[in-house]
This record gives structure tokens, C-alpha cells and sequence, in this order.
């Protein structure tokens, strides 16, 4: 084991233990049994926990992110002073986050889909694909709370601006991509929409998830650059890909930060 | 592959038979022969073996039965390989193929021409443009016969089943893949189609115009590139068929245009593009049927009027009920919407609030496509929940007053056996 | 100003030379030269904001200085902090993952180290803090985290102490128990560097006062000297004597 190892294993085993960890996996529990119940264990449910995923996963990860850090400000002071390399204190900071986040949020969903035994064929699938969407955007969104947090000392700017960072992705992007493709219905649109999506790792997430789940929508769209780009595995690769680098860029950001920084 | 070995077979087999023997016997058998010296009413066997004949013209009242599956190969395929030219006869238990495509004329495995009272049953149809193809004819029956072809452009199939100018047709039981259309009917009135599987065709699964009167039912129409299209017809009914995975940017469930009187019910329509789209349409039903994992379940057009969707049941569609009109000429009530989330305080099984299943979203789909790329962002969603409490875009007397609050009961279509269940919808 | 020459012929434990640092256009460290060394007990003070803090987070690798060099031991400072393994530290404030009990996290700066056993235990003792070791941190009082961050300060018999604050939070009883530990690790041939405002502390245990002011080192020398310098007995006067005279 080296030393990124033992750090994140004993950061998330504070995390673990926490309240709000605890929290975290009941929410998600609790909203995923309530589905079931209502929907029925079967594609409906996964429908219905597209948006709370989507929502849900960056505020969580951005919020819990930014605090874990502010909190752990001083103890990441002694540790710093330990003869450890700074990069890899901070890849154990930030492991002992993201998984601990990312595994509650896993088990949140699949527990009740296991109980419910609705975890066979097509649901299965897409069931794993909203939780494979979920983790890949909490691995994103606790990077970017790390990299806003490493860059801004002062905690409750730090919280403002994580949660300026949510609203902008979950919501303004959107908007903005709605006002434009509006504003400029009689341009072809195809290919800055299709950039726009790359450009956000929610919207990303979004569209991987509806070629699994809206697929026939999407077939019956009439544009080449989509159809070729949505019925094709090329286009589900890419996809997945894209969201690859959205894990890494911000978190490769957050890094080169938290070492060159002053304490 | 077949089709390039079978005539250099038959050629070995025609210099083996310079000795006659048993099985060269049949091999000399000549059908062209046969009906010649047969009597009106006769049965004539055709043994088993493969055969090149010459166009085969049926111009007498005959059964032509072949034992053991007999093959009338087309070699080259540059000509029909047989014609029915007389009222009752009856083609049973044969194979055809080797029918090339032609550009001059709709060249078939099997032409019925100006007959009444045909009977083609069993057979099976390999590698062959057209299928059966018959013209002004009466009282016809193809059953229980299997169509398969490989054609790979839209623009190089024929038809399984193609009738023109017919009446009293009746179609059952039979399998077709690979064509052009599965089944297309032209000025044919009264027919019956039923019972049977067109799937993985180029165009449609089944294809009719200008035909009044017919009856579709139990039918299964899977994975066809343009799905089905009706057109031009009146006194339509369209009964437990299966209409499944049509998927494309202009492909249809089932496509309805300029129709009067259509009675649409107890369909099954599930992982469609679009399952159905309503076209110039007046005065029809739609009742009971199930639209399930659809992209747009039903497109409702402005030109379509005075038509009634009950107890429909609506899950897991991308877009339940889209229209370009901001008012309604069709009524929907007592449908169930699985994206309903109201409230029965009074328990007579409706929902006390009323629902609308157009949401603003489809508008802004409708006027400017690219916009789909939006679709599930929650921004989307909350616009969507705002218009369905205070319509602005939407049309306002697009409504099901009654929708149901628990999930009706609707008709499964029958299964097939002869279909395994996984490939029941593919992707194209 | 160099003084104690008992230790002039070794190589020190310390060695700052030309120290400069900025946060934007404030200069706070304006050139510090400043040696440290072993078996002695070295009080860093001046008023707040004269650069005690950004002189140690230099020394500890925390802030990387614009200009100059440091030593610890002979060795430079550098990023991968393989000097820092014979630094103990105790921050001003103290502060543990809450979740993990006092043994865990002690046993989380051991396999941090790569498995190295802690040398001395004694001052839990002292300090009284062996039973509450397997208590979670958040349960523990403010004194108890000091006396814990403590503990961890000297876990790996440090040579080098930089000890910000460190009587802060404790009571009298712990106080004097820590500052005897403090002085038997000084004649063990440890080097203290500590911060503290509390004149009694400094006056007790410091052989050298450093007096940072405006990012230099204004005086540097032992106590008694200082005493005889500003004519002063009591530390505290001292040390205002020293600064109005700055100010002058």
C-alpha cells in the first residue's frame, strides 16, 4: 500500500463513520424505494432517478467537497508537515472522499433494485448506467469542490462559489443552450449542440443515459449529425470517453493547485 | 451463395441422368407437361427435386402439390417461374427462387393474373424480387407460405405479398423478411390480413392504398425500417396487431393518412420512433390499445379531426401525445398516462384532476428539432411542470378529463412460436 | 549577532539564509538569516503581523519562500519533505479527522511515515492522555486536543520542535508537566523553536530570543542580554522597549 492509500483509507474511514455519510446512503435509498414502490421495479424507476442523479450528485459532491476540505483544513497542516509528498496526500484527500461518497451513492440505488430483484436484463443495464453516470459525477463535481476549495481560503466564499459552480452546471447551462438554440432556430445547430455537450459533464451524463433510455426518441430524429452520432457505438464510446476526461481534468487542476499552494 | 451453386447442380444432375434411375426420374419430370395433359379438377404431384422450367402457365382449374418440397428454380432469373391464368387453382408445398430484379417489370416467383378463387398455401419463397403478385384478381387465399429475401436497398426489393385490383383477398399466416414491403395492397377491397409475421422489411411491414373495407388483425409488424402506412381508405379496422420497433427519423408504428372511418384497436405498439401518426385522419377510434417505450406515442396532426382515443394505455413513452396545433380536433379521455399524478378523492376510478399529455417540451420539438438534445435536463422538466399548471403553448382543450388512475388490462397479442422472444425487437 | 559559541563549531541545526516572501505587494519576510540550534530553546517573537508564522510555514515546507535557502540538517528544503521526518510540529490550532479515535490517527501518521515506530511514549503519560486515546477526536475537549497534538509532535523523537502556541488550551498542571518534558528533550539535543504569548512560558524556558519585526529578525540574542540591552527584567518590557525603539 503507498502512502495515497493509507491516507484516503484513513480518511474514509472517518467518513464512514460520519452522520452525514450515513445520510447520504438513506437518501438515496430512500428515494430509489420510493420509486419502486410507486413506478414498479422496472424502467420507469430508472426514468424517475434520472433527474435526482443528475441534480442531486454534483450539489452533494461540490458541497460535501468544499466543507470536507475547510474542515480538514488543519489537520491536512499536520499532515502536510509529516514527510509525505503533497501529491500524494492529496490523492489520498481526495480518495477518502469520492469513494466513500461514490460507494453510498452506489449502494443507495442498487440495494433497493437487488431487493426488489429487478436488477435482471434491459433494467439491469440502465441501472448500471445511472449508477456508472452517478459515480463518474461525483468523481467530477468532489474534484471540482477540491479545486475550488484548494484555490479559495476563505470558507464561506468557497461555499458560495461551489454552489454558484452547481447551479451553473445543473441548470444555467441549460439555459443558456435553450435560449440559443431558440434565438437561432434557422441555423443549423447540430454540431454547437453536440459541442455544448461535451462542454458539461451533467449534460454529458445526461445524453449517455438517454441514448440507453430514449433511444427510439432519438432514432426518430431527423438530423444526420445526431443519428449518426447517437446510433452508434462510436458515439456511446466517445461519450464515455469525454466523461473520462471530465474526471481527470478537474482533478489534475485541483493537484498542480493543492501542491504549489501556500498554507 | 445458394443461388450460384443450384443451377451448376442441376446441370451435373441433367448429365448424371443420361442413365435413368429413381432419382433421375424426377428429375425429368416436366411440369409444363403435365399441365398440358391434364384434366380440369386434377391433382398433379410434383415430385421432389429442383427444376428450371420455363414460366409455368396454369390455364385450367388444378391442384399443383409437391411432395417432398420440390424447387422451382428461376437459374438465371430473368422470367417468372409460374402464372395462374385460371379461376380455382390451388399451388401447394412448393419452393421458388431464383427470381431476379428487374427494372421493367414487377417479375414474381408467382403472378396471378385476372383469376378468381386461388389458393396458395405452404410454400416457401427464397432470394425471389416479387413474391406472389396478383393483379385483378378474386377470392384469392395465400396462407401459411414463408417469404424470405436478402434484398439490401430499399430500391432493389419487390414485395412478399402484392396485390393489385383485387378483391376479397384473404392473408394468413404467413411469414415474410427481407422484401421491400412485406404486404402491399393497392386498390384491393375487402381484404383480410391476418395472423401474420412481416418483419426486417426495407420499407414497410405492410403497405396499403386506396383499399377500403380491410380487416388487419393479430398481425405482427417488427423492426420494418418504415414500420406500416395506411393510406387513402375507408372503413378501416385494425385489430390486436403488434406493432414494434420502427425506428428511424421517418419511421411509423403504424402511419395513418387521409382515412375515414378507421377502427384501431387492442394494438400493441412498443419501441417505436413514432408508434402511430395520424394524418388527415376523420372521424376513427382508437381504443384499448398499449403504447409502450415509445419515442412520440401518438402524433396527433392538425388536419386530423373528430377522432376518439379511449382507454389507451400510455408507459414508459418518451413523449406521450405531440401535435402541431395549438387546438385539438380529437377527444382522449379515460386513457391511462403512467406520468399521471393526480388524485381520485371520489373513487370512481378517473382522476379528479385532468391531465394533458402534450408537454411544452414536444413543442419546442416540434418547432426546432436540435432541441431534443435538451431532453431530461431538469431545466426542461421544470419548464414542462409549469406549462401543465398554467398552459401557455400548449393546447388547452388537448385533455383527458377522465384519465384512469390504475393500469387497464389490454389485449397481449398472441405470441409466435416460430419467433424466438429475444429477437422479437432488434435495432436496425 | 551570532551567539553561543559552545555551538559554533558544529554545523547547525537550522540555517536560513535570505529569506524573502510576498503575498502580493506585502512584504512579509524581508530577508531573514537566522540559524537554529541543537540543544537549545529558541522563542520566535514580535508583534502579529511581523512574520512568525510565514517564517515557520517556510521552515515546514508549507509556503515555498520567493528568495533564499533553508537548511534542516543539511538538508534542503524540497518538496518531497524526506527532511521533515525528524520535525515534530504543533500547530496553533490543533485539528483531527473527528471521526477517527487519538490511536488511529497516531496510527495513521505511523504508516504515513512508511511504518516507522514511534520513539518515546512518555508524554502521554505526562500528559495523562492514555485513556483517551480510543475516543473519537470529536468527543475530545479542546485541552485534550492539544495535549494529543502534543503527543503527535513529539511521536517520532523529533531533533527539530516548532511549537506554535503550545501551552495555549492547557491547564496549569499539564502546562508544567509539558514544559519539563519540553526541557529534558533540550538536553537530549533536540533544537525548539516555539511561539508563545504567554511571557511566563518564554521566560522559563527560552535560551535565545528572536525578535521578528516588519520581516527581520530585529533581535537576536539570549534573554539576558536582552534584559541588559533595553535595561529591562521583565521579558514583556523588554520586548515593548524594543519595539518602541523600532518605532522611534
Amino acid at each position: 500500500m503507498n502512502t495515497t492509500q493509507r491516507i484516503a483509507l484513513y480518511q474514509a474511514r472517518d467518513a464512514l463513520r460520519s452522520r452525514w455519510i450515513v445520510l447520504h446512503f438513506l437518501a438515496y435509498l430512500a428515494v430509489t424505494e420510493g420509486m419502486l414502490l410507486t413506478g414498479g421495479a422496472s424502467v420507469k424507476a430508472v426514468v424517475g432517478l434520472v433527474n435526482v442523479v443528475l441534480l442531486l450528485v454534483p450539489l452533494v459532491s461540490l458541497v460535501f467537497g468544499v466543507m470536507r476540505l475547510y474542515d480538514a483544513r488543519d489537520f491536512v497542516l499536520t499532515l502536510l508537515t509529516q514527510p509525505v509528498r503533497r501529491s500524494a496526500l492529496f490523492g489520498g484527500l481526495y480518495l477518502g472522499l469520492a469513494v466513500p461518497l461514490a460507494v453510498t451513492f452506489a449502494a443507495g440505488i442498487l440495494v433497493p433494485f437487488l431487493v426488489h430483484g429487478a436488477l435482471g436484463g434491459e433494467t439491469g443495464v440502465r441501472v448500471a448506467a445511472l449508477v456508472g453516470c452517478g459515480v463518474a459525477l461525483t468523481l467530477v463535481f468532489t474534484a471540482v469542490a477540491f479545486l475550488v476549495a484548494v484555490r479559495q481560503a476563505d470558507r464561506v466564499k468557497g461555499i458560495g462559489l461551489a454552489l454558484v459552480t452547481w447551479i451553473g452546471f445543473a441548470l444555467a447551462f441549460d439555459a443558456v443552450v435553450l435560449l440559443v438554440v431558440t434565438a437561432f432556430a434557422q441555423y443549423p445547430l447540430e454540431r454547437p449542440m453536440l459541442v455544448a455537450v461535451f462542454l458539461n459533464p451533467v449534460d454529458l451524463a445526461r445524453v449517455l443515459l438517454l441514448m440507453l433510455l430514449d433511444a427510439a426518441a432519438l432514432m426518430g430524429y431527423t438530423g444526420a449529425v445526431f443519428s449518426r452520432f447517437f446510433g452508434s457505438v462510436a458515439g456511446l464510446s466517445v461519450s464515455v470517453a469525454a466523461l473520462g476526461l471530465w474526471t481527470l481534468a478537474p482533478w489534475l487542476a485541483a493537484r498542480k493547485a493543492f501542491v504549489t499552494r501556500d498554507f | 451463395m445458394p443461388r450460384s451453386v443450384f443451377p451448376i447442380l442441376s446441370l451435373l444432375a441433367s448429365i448424371v441422368c443420361a442413365v435413368p434411375t429413381d432419382a433421375c426420374a424426377r428429375q425429368v419430370f416436366d411440369l409444363v407437361a403435365a399441365v398440358a395433359t391434364a384434366q380440369p379438377g386434377d391433382t398433379v404431384r410434383v415430385p421432389a427435386g429442383v427444376y428450371a422450367w420455363p414460366t409455368v402457365v396454369i390455364d385450367k382449374p388444378l391442384v399443383i402439390l409437391g411432395s417432398g418440397r420440390p424447387v422451382l428454380d428461376g437459374g438465371s432469373g430473368d422470367h417468372e417461374l409460374l402464372r395462374i391464368e385460371s379461376d380455382d387453382v390451388e399451388v401447394r408445398g412448393l419452393a421458388f427462387r431464383g427470381v431476379r430484379r428487374s427494372f421493367v417489370e414487377d417479375r414474381a416467383a408467382i403472378r396471378v393474373k385476372e383469376a378468381s378463387g386461388c389458393r396458395i398455401v405452404d410454400n416457401r419463397f427464397d432470394d425471389v424480387f416479387f413474391g406472389i403478385y396478383l393483379a385483378r384478381s378474386r377470392r384469392c387465399v395465400v396462407e401459411d407460405n414463408t417469404f424470405v429475401s436478402h434484398s439490401e436497398k430499399e430500391t432493389d426489393g419487390g414485395n412478399a405479398v402484392h396485390s393489385w385490383h383485387s378483391t376479397d383477398l384473404e392473408v394468413r399466416n404467413n411469414r415474410m423478411e427481407g422484401f421491400r414491403d412485406g404486404i402491399y395492397l393497392e386498390f384491393t377491397t375487402d381484404a383480410l390480413v391476418m395472423g401474420n409475421t412481416s418483419r426486417r422489411n426495407l420499407r414497410y411491414g405492410l403497405h396499403f392504398m386506396f383499399s377500403d373495407r380491410c380487416r388487419y388483425e393479430d398481425n405482427r409488424f417488427e423492426s420494418n425500417a418504415a414500420g406500416v402506412a395506411v393510406m387513402y381508405a375507408h372503413e378501416i379496422e385494425m385489430r390486436r396487431n403488434r406493432f414494434a420497433g420502427a425506428w428511424g427519423p421517418s419511421a411509423y408504428g403504424l402511419l395513418l393518412k387521409e382515412l375515414k372511418d378507421a377502427v384501431v384497436e387492442d394494438n400493441r405498439f412498443e419501441a417505436n420512433s413514432v408508434a402511430l401518426l395520424v394524418e388527415g385522419t376523420d372521424r376513427s377510434r382508437f381504443q384499448r390499445n398499449a403504447f409502450d417505450g415509445n419515442g412520440w406515442a401518438v402524433k396527433l396532426m392538425a388536419n386530423a379531426g373528430d377522432n376518439r382515443f379511449e382507454r389507451n394505455v400510455f408507459r414508459n413513452n418518451t413523449f406521450d401525445v405531440a401535435t402541431n396545433s395549438r387546438r385539438a380536433y380529437s377527444r382522449f379521455e379515460g386513457n391511462f398516462w403512467d406520468r399521471y399524478r393526480g388524485y381520485d378523492l371520489d373513487r370512481d376510478g378517473t382522476g379528479d384532476v385532468p391531465f394533458r399529455p402534450v408537454r411544452l417540451f414536444s413543442l419546442l420539438v416540434e418547432r426546432n428539432e436540435p432541441a431534443l438534445m435538451l431532453l431530461r435536463s431538469v431545466l426542461v422538466d421544470a419548464l414542462d411542470v409549469a406549462e401543465r399548471f398554467l398552459p401557455v403553448l400548449t393546447p388547452d382543450n388537448l385533455v383527458d378529463e377522465a384519465p384512469l388512475m390504475t393500469e387497464p388490462a389490454v389485449h397481449a397479442t398472441r405470441s409466435d412460436p416460430r419467433t424466438p422472444l429475444a429477437q422479437r425487437i432488434e435495432r436496425p | 549577532m551570532m551567539l553561543v559559541p559552545a555551538h559554533e563549531a558544529e554545523s547547525p541545526l537550522v540555517r536560513m539564509d535570505g529569506i524573502e516572501k510576498s503575498f502580493g505587494n506585502h512584504r512579509v519576510l524581508a530577508g531573514v538569516d537566522v540559524d537554529l540550534h541543537r540543544g537549545e530553546i529558541t522563542a520566535l517573537v514580535g508583534p502579529n503581523g511581523a512574520g512568525k508564522t510565514t517564517l515557520i510555514k517556510c521552515l515546514l515546507g508549507l509556503s515555498r519562500a520567493d528568495r533564499g535557502r533553508i537548511e534542516v540538517e543539511g538538508r534542503t528544503v524540497d518538496p518531497d519533505g524526506e527532511y521533515r521526518r525528524r520535525i515534530g510540529y504543533m500547530p496553533q490550532n490543533p485539528s483531527f479527522p473527528d471521526n477517527l479515535t487519538g490511536r488511529e490517527v497516531i496510527d495513521l501518521l505511523r504508516e504515513v511515515r512508511g511504518g516507522e515506530e514511534p520513539g518515546d511514549p512518555s508524554i502521554r503519560r505526562l500528559l495523562g492522555l492514555e485513556g483517551e486515546l480510543d475516543k473519537p477526536v470529536r468527543t475530545l475537549s479542546g485541552g485534550t486536543r492539544q495535549k494529543l497534538s502534543a503527543a503527535v509532535a513529539f511521536l517520532f523523537d523529533p531533533t527539530l520542535l516548532v511549537l506554535d502556541e503550545p501551552t495555549a488550551g492547557l491547564d496549569p498542571v499539564s502546562a508544567a508537566a509539558f514544559k519539563d518534558h519540553l526541557r529534558h528533550s533540550k538536553d537530549r539535543g533536540a533544537g525548539i523553536l516555539l511561539t508563545s504569548h504567554v511571557m511566563s512560558d518564554l521566560e522559563a524556558l527560552c535560551d535565545r530570543v528572536l525578535f521578528l519585526l516588519d520581516g527581520r529578525i530585529r533581535f537576536d540574542g539570549t534573554l539576558d542580554r536582552l534584559r541588559d540591552e533595553t535595561g529591562q527584567r521583565a521579558l514583556e518590557r523588554a520586548i515593548s522597549t524594543l519595539i518602541s525603539r523600532e518605532a522611534a
